[in-house]
């Protein structure tokens, strides 16, 4: 298997002086579903705003074999496909449809390709329906499925996604897990949710205090019930 | 809980909403120049205009008394023009004295009242329908097409866009407030007006600050999809021969109104 994310020995410090990320090194290879997982102000969200630029550190990321720079940022944040917790600051078009095709009209593709990519990311997420739907009409479940879509659309290579399954009822919940399951794409997914993470992701990584301290096998991690409190986690 | 009190849109099938929203503002547009346009005293032409009005509300399936039930909000900004009665020079009707003051309303200061006042009636009749037959973004998208500024369009369609997520925010600061603002048994409650004055101005600004806060998580999303500084739009719209007739009509009805207003 092929790395598709390399980091290496990231930091990031606040523009307040307070450091976030303190040295972090990890891989991703193709098609792996990792879940990230940590206490709050572990520095989950900060290390998933670095892995597409939006956040600069110091240290060395590469993505697809490319480092990242300015130069290809416009070229890796199309691979790297970030959805934010709230969908609310994620659909920030009027419509489904707008906000779908804002990623690939963005990217310079030509319209009828657009329109493609619309279609096929909203079957993906099961919600052709919606096409022209008002964004502020949906429920939290909607929005945040079509969330999901306008990241889809750019066919990105890695698919990160903050906190997803927070604030979802139990049905809506197990739609977002059907649909992570069956994407055939890489998968960082930052979470509090341990079932989630049981059910979903062969392999997971432990940050806390701007560190990693443990990244295996997800099973291995679970069974520690000493090693999981003391991060402030908790067996599922 | 979600506020839908700003939507204006009534969903339908008339002739009306499936017009092209390009033609639908620019008919707006010139229907409202128009009005703006006609002399003083007009009042063939203002009721042509009125009939045009009665007669797209027909046709749009709203009801004919449709925008004139909505359009009396618009009364208290016609106000505004209340000091022509007295400053435009003429024959004078009728003195009052107010505050040491003598007030005289001439006849030439009423007539261009009830001109102004008829005016925006008028105007912001047409304005009422055509957001009630025309979806929100398809009235921005149509302004886009039109070469209205993009950093105008973008800053309406995110306006609008949030607008409903702040009132939701502001709908849930109001009820926390509300949550807590107990009595103990047999005891007023409230505090003093300063005291409530500052837990109005927290609020105030702690909406600010979720706000600003959320800009940025906004920017950082729409960066995270290849922005660049340029917002790009597809154009979905197409002419049809039905686009260009209704339009067409309806240009000659406005220039038929000038022509009315002009005509001694």
């Amino acid at each position: 298997m092929t790395d598709i994310v390399s980091v290496k020995d990231l930091h990031y410090s606040y523009p307040d002086g307070h450091a976030a990320i303190r040295g972090v090194s990890f891989n991703l290879c193709e098609g792996d579903k990792v879940a990230l997982v940590g206490p709050n102000g572990a520095g989950k969200s900060t290390l998933m705003l670095q892995l597409n630029g939006i956040l600069e550190g110091r240290g060395e990321i590469e993505i697809g074999n490319m480092r990242l720079s300015r130069d290809n940022m416009p070229v890796i944040r199309a691979m790297v496909g970030l959805v934010f917790q709230n969908p609310d600051d994620q659909l920030f078009s009027p419509t489904v449809f707008e906000d779908v095709a804002f990623g690939p009209l963005h990217m310079g593709l030509p319209e009828a390709e657009v329109f493609t990519r619309v279609d096929s990311a909203l079957e993906a997420v099961r919600m052709s329906s919606y096409r022209d739907r008002l964004s502020h009409h949906l429920s939290v479940g909607e929005k945040k499925r079509i969330a999901i879509a306008t990241v889809l659309s750019m066919n990105p290579s890695i698919l990160i996604l903050d906190e997803p399954s927070a604030g979802l009822d139990p049905r809506a919940r197990r739609t977002l897990i059907n649909l992570l399951r069956d994407l055939p794409i890489t998968i960082l997914v930052s979470t509090h949710d341990m079932r989630l993470v049981q059910e979903l992701f062969p392999r997971t990584i432990v940050m806390d205090e701007g560190m990693i301290v443990a990244d295996g096998i997800t099973k291995d991690i679970l069974e520690d019930e000493k090693f999981l409190t003391e991060h402030g986690l908790e067996k599922p | 809980m979600h506020s839908d009190a700003f939507d204006r849109y009534h969903h339908g099938h008339s002739p009306i909403h499936s017009l092209d929203p390009r033609v639908k503002v620019l008919v707006t547009i010139a229907f409202i120049l128009s009005n703006a346009l006609l002399p003083d005293g007009a009042w063939i032409a203002f009721a042509l205009a009125w009939v045009f009005i009665l007669v797209t509300n027909g046709a749009s399936g709203l009801g004919i008394g449709f925008t004139l039930r909505r359009s009396f909000i618009a009364f208290p900004f016609a106000l505004a023009a209340i000091t022509v009665l007295f400053s435009i020079p003429g024959d004078p009707l009728f003195t009052f004295r107010m505050m040491m003051a003598n007030f005289t309303i001439t006849d030439a200061g009423l007539l261009r009242f009830v001109s102004i006042v008829i005016r925006s009636w008028l105007s912001v009749q047409m304005a009422i329908l055509l957001v009630a037959v025309t979806e929100f973004p398809k009235v921005v998208h149509a302004l886009r097409h039109l070469r209205v500024p993009a950093v105008l369009t973008v800053i309406i369609s995110f306006l609008y866009r949030y607008l409903f997520v702040l009132a939701d925010e502001v709908m849930r600061l109001l009820r926390a407030r509300e949550a807590r603002s107990a009595h103990a048994a047999g005891k007023g409650g409230g505090g003093s007006v300063l005291w409530r004055a500052r837990v109005t101005g927290n609020m105030a600004g702690q909406l600010f600050l979720r706000s600003y806060e959320r800009s940025d998580r906004v920017y950082n999303a729409m960066l995270s999809r290849g922005y660049k500084g340029e917002l790009m739009t597809i154009h979905a719209h197409h002419f049809h021969a039905s686009d260009w007739l209704l339009g067409f009509i309806s240009l000659v009805c406005i220039i038929i109104m000038q022509v009315a207003g002009r005509v001694p």
